[in-house]
């Protein structure tokens, strides 16, 4: 489980398609985003997840800053944001 | 006494004896069962759930702060962090991914300690809790102090790993563990309450285990 990096809990954005078509009803994972902090572009299924956690963080490849954050409780799903060029999700 | 769902090892606790056994040493069964909060399973691992890559600040570069509300804000180097006063912890903690962990042991600095080193502002109410990486956790001022919290740099007598939040963290038990902020440098004290990464985006703002506060609206 343990790499040198230490980040041993990151996957990628095509790990959280499913999530990601549900809220979104469309497959996402080739939209374009791009980050808020450093402008590096990547499709959404190539951004840094972070899955094991209260949510789901999806992190710029090149900066690691916040670009999606997604949290489902029982009752609904709250997604925020924050990358450029990608769509907000619709209201869920 | 029923089984909690899916569990089996662990019963769920008889809400008449239940809180009276809390802290005390009790062989496993119905007493340690009592100190499972609602909804919770017990675990002998210590999981690591992470949001973010995992900081890794030099100790050199290390300070802890206390800044916002007080008259004059406080700051230590790792070095001096080290010389304030430090006590042993045993506390039971709950994860809102449904984990509790019984008897972790801990050492570190109260937080009283630390507040001890400034002036409060008579505003001052909530505090801010940041860290490496840029994450945030909100507390009410009252629920951090008297004995409620700590910055712990020691595991299980060890140092704290980096992946449960080393060198530092806070660990604020009665509240659930996103409460306890991993690789933490310092607390903002203000005067409003200011939700946090995860307290902005569907999790309840307080998040007591024994009354369940999960989400946002609980
Ligand atoms: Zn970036």
């Amino acid at each position: 489980m343990t790499e040198a990096k230490g980040d041993d809990l990151v996957l990628d954005g095509n790990a959280v398609a499913g999530t990601l078509a549900e809220i979104y009803g469309d497959d996402m994972t080739t939209v374009l985003a791009e980050c808020a902090n450093c402008g590096k572009v990547d499709h959404v299924g190539g951004l840094l997840a972070y899955v094991r956690a209260p949510g789901i963080v999806l992190r710029c490849t090149a900066c690691q800053t916040v670009m999606v954050r997604i949290v489902q409780t029982p009752n609904r799903t709250f997604v925020d944001v924050r990358a450029k060029r990608m769509p907000a999700a619709p209201r869920t | 006494m029923m089984l909690a769902r899916g569990l089996g090892f662990c019963s769920v606790p008889d809400p008449f004896v239940a809180r009276g056994f809390v802290g005390r040493r009790e062989p496993a069964g119905s007493a340690q069962a009592g100190r499972i909060p609602p909804g919770q399973h017990l675990v002998k691992d210590f999981p690591v759930l992470s949001a973010g890559p995992t900081p890794r600040t030099p100790l050199q570069k290390w300070s802890f702060r206390i800044e916002g509300l007080v008259k004059e804000p406080a700051s230590w180097s790792w070095t001096d962090f080290l010389k304030l006063p430090a006590q042993d912890f045993v506390k039971d903690i709950s994860c809102v991914t449904k984990w509790t962990k019984l008897d972790t042991r801990w050492r570190g600095v109260s937080v009283d300690v630390l507040l001890e080193q400034v002036e409060l502002d008579r505003r001052a109410a909530f505090v801010t809790a940041f860290s490496d990486g840029g994450y945030t956790t909100n507390v009410p001022l009252p629920e951090l102090i008297n004995g409620q919290s700590f910055v712990a740099y020691e595991y299980d007598g060890k140092p704290l790993a980096p992946e449960h939040g080393g060198p530092a963290r806070l660990v604020v038990p009665h509240l659930y563990f996103w409460k306890s902020a991993k690789w933490v440098r310092g607390l903002r004290v203000m005067e409003r309450d200011e939700p946090g990464f995860w307290e902005s985006l569907g999790y309840n703002n307080h998040g007591d285990p024994w009354k369940e506060e999960r989400y946002t609206g609980d």
